[in-house]
């Protein structure tokens, strides 16, 4: 039986969330097509990671532990997905669409001239195990379903936020296996000299419940809405605009060039809603849009829309907030 | 040393239409323009130029209109532009353009491949990594600054959480990201000098590659549908002064349970 397999990313030994959340879809898509759900894990100490994998929903996990895999580099981690890939025959094989995901998932594809689908936004299957990837195109303005229906495995990268993932289940059962893997060093071109990580401040916007957007509308009042999203318990994110201005820094913007988030509420304050920034948003729970604009295209996606200044209202919903002894102490921002 | 940029010509996004009609780009009056990206590699590669004189041809897969993209890499500082053009070419995915490009680039030669990240019209980045697989060169991908040093080439790259530098040997292939690197804008010396240079051809039977493995038949994967996002246009929108929509906004989150 051909089985699903979730190439998991890990930085520092920790696993991404982005492929938990894989995990979570391929189990989905495994209650139709039948296969089973394997997570491959690569990197160097990571074994103890396995038994969470299973925990998400996996129910193998495969297990290469090598020093050469200690930092990503492209060809090390090609050769050991490949030679994974080659013996297992996977139908389907997912990656997260992150920097290492988006390198490494079509080096693969090429090796085994199979095909590709980047950024997938919904996947779907058929009980004969065809994979239907759908994925905006032209910026988020349309939407395109992608089959690969000759050639094994079917390959897609997923961003981050797009599926959920599923309720850890310490009881659940599953196999490790531990894979060596031949390697053919005098491929290994490429040395990392170093990396500098950069600090990211006041936590993730694809990770907290509430977000206060600011968008053109509301540039003005970017330390109130701080305020405000702090006040609550959330956190701001904003558009591209407010980033090209150097308002906000880009780890703090919603949409197509930067994070897909799915708050349970997502306070769109002055935002027009172009399609790019929709994309990354639109999964929200409960969206609320404010703008003097009555056509703005955010009320499309809005569950509750208000014509009116965001840009006064601002002030008033801190206060509001106040009034009726909502604020929180903690300052997530 | 022969730095080779594969460029693409693409519709300017922010001013893309959708015929609701056909789901297909309505491409008249759209302005097309040199991707971004990949204006960002051919200003790289003409930066090692400025530095030790290397040459800069550009590449790019496209009809017959592309040879405007090309023309405006060469007003940019560019020496030769080589135009990818066939209708056995037309429908491929990825995969199979990869296969074009890199049989193209065989057919030229390089000693260094530079490609943007992404295009705009696409998203994908997955040209420039199966160029590098087909071509069995080492990739850098997200590159914002490339250095000679010595025999060796410092790549500087820009991920989600760091900074890296990494160190290679040409021959390689790096895929460039516009964040950091503002491209030159085209030279009157260069403009002018354009007009008399030839865009190089190269057709199906230019390159050696497996008919089979190109154009919408030798592509794995298929396009099966496109839509419009369906949007819901029956959805609550009133029209409030700042005080009252403050309280109906927390009203809601609170009957709602959110705060």
């Amino acid at each position: 039986m051909a089985d699903i397999l979730v190439v998991c990313e890990q930085r520092d030994g920790v696993v991404a969330r982005v492929s938990l959340e894989l995990i979570g879809q391929a189990r989905v898509l495994a209650e139709t097509t039948g296969e089973k759900v394997v997570a491959l894990l690569l990197g160097y100490k990571i074994k103890s990671e396995a038994n969470r994998l299973i925990g998400y929903g996996a129910d193998k996990v495969i297990v290469v532990d090598d020093r050469n895999l200690k930092v990503y580099l492209t060809e090390q981690y090609a050769q050991a997905a490949y030679s994974v890939i080659d013996d297992i025959k996977p139908n389907i094989v997912l990656f997260g669409a992150t920097s290492i995901g988006r390198d490494l998932a079509p080096r693969l594809s090429a090796r085994l001239h199979t095909g590709l689908t980047a950024d997938c936004t919904k996947l779907e299957a058929d009980k004969d195990g065809n994979l239907f990837m759908t994925r905006p195109a032209f910026g988020g303005n349309l939407f395109a379903t992608i089959v690969c229906p000759d050639f094994r495995p079917q390959m897609s990268t997923v961003r981050a936020g797009v599926f959920e993932i599923a309720d850890f289940d310490e009881n659940r059962h599953g196999e490790t296996e531990e894979r060596t893997v031949d390697w053919k060093p005098y491929r290994f071109r490429v040395e990392m000299i170093e990396e500098i990580k950069e600090k990211r401040e006041g936590g993730d916007i694809a990770e907290t419940k509430i977000l206060v957007s600011c968008g053109r509308g509301t540039k003005d009042k970017i330390p109130q809405a701080i305020e405000l999203a702090s006040s609550i318990g959330g956190l701001v994110s904003c558009t591209r605009a407010i980033v090209d201005l150097g308002l906000l820094p880009n780890d703090r913007q919603v949409g197509q060039t930067g994070k897909t988030v799915r708050p349970s509420v997502y306070l769109a304050l002055g935002i027009s809603g172009a399609v790019q920034h929709l994309a990354g948003m639109e999964e929200s729970e409960f969206i609320i849009a404010v703008n003097k604009d009555r056509a703005a295209p955010i009320f499309k996606v809005a569950h509750l829309g208000i014509v009116s200044d965001a840009k006064e209202l601002i002030g008033k919903l801190i206060k509001e907030f106040e009034n009726r002894g909502l604020v929180k102490n903690e300052r997530a921002n | 040393m022969k730095i080779v940029v594969c460029i693409k010509q693409v519709p300017d996004t922010t001013d893309v239409k959708i015929d609701p009609v056909t789901n297909t780009l309505k491409r008249d009056g759209v302005p097309s323009i040199i991707n971004p990206d990949d204006k960002a590699a051919l200003e790289l590669a003409l930066r090692q130029k400025d530095l030790n004189g290397d040459s800069v041809a550009v590449l790019c897969m496209g009809p017959a209109q592309a040879e405007k993209a090309l023309r405006e890499a060469l007003a940019m500082g560019a020496d030769e532009a080589y135009l990818m053009s066939d209708k056995m070419f037309a429908g491929s995915d990825t995969l199979a353009t990869s296969t074009i490009i890199a049989a193209g680039l065989r057919a030229i030669g390089y000693d260094l491949i530079l490609t943007g990240r992404q295009a705009i019209d696409g998203d994908t980045a997955q040209v420039g990594p199966q160029i590098a697989e087909l071509l069995d060169l080492p990739q850098v991908t997200y590159c914002v600054e490339i250095t000679q040093n010595g025999e060796f080439y410092d790549v500087k790259r820009q991920i989600e959480n760091a900074k890296q530098r990494l160190r290679v040997s040409a021959p390689f292939l790096a895929t460039v990201t516009s964040a950091e690197v503002t491209p030159r804008y085209m030279n009157v010396g260069d403009i002018i000098g354009q007009e008399s240079k030839k865009i190089n051809l190269l057709t199906f039977k230019d390159i050696n590659v497996d008919a089979d493995c190109i154009g919408l038949n030798g592509s794995p994967t298929k396009v099966k549908s496109t839509f419009v996002k369906q949007v819901n246009n029956e959805r609550n929108v009133v029209e409030l002064s700042a005080d009252e929509a403050a309280k109906l906004i927390v009203e809601t989150l609170l009957e709602k349970h959110y705060v």
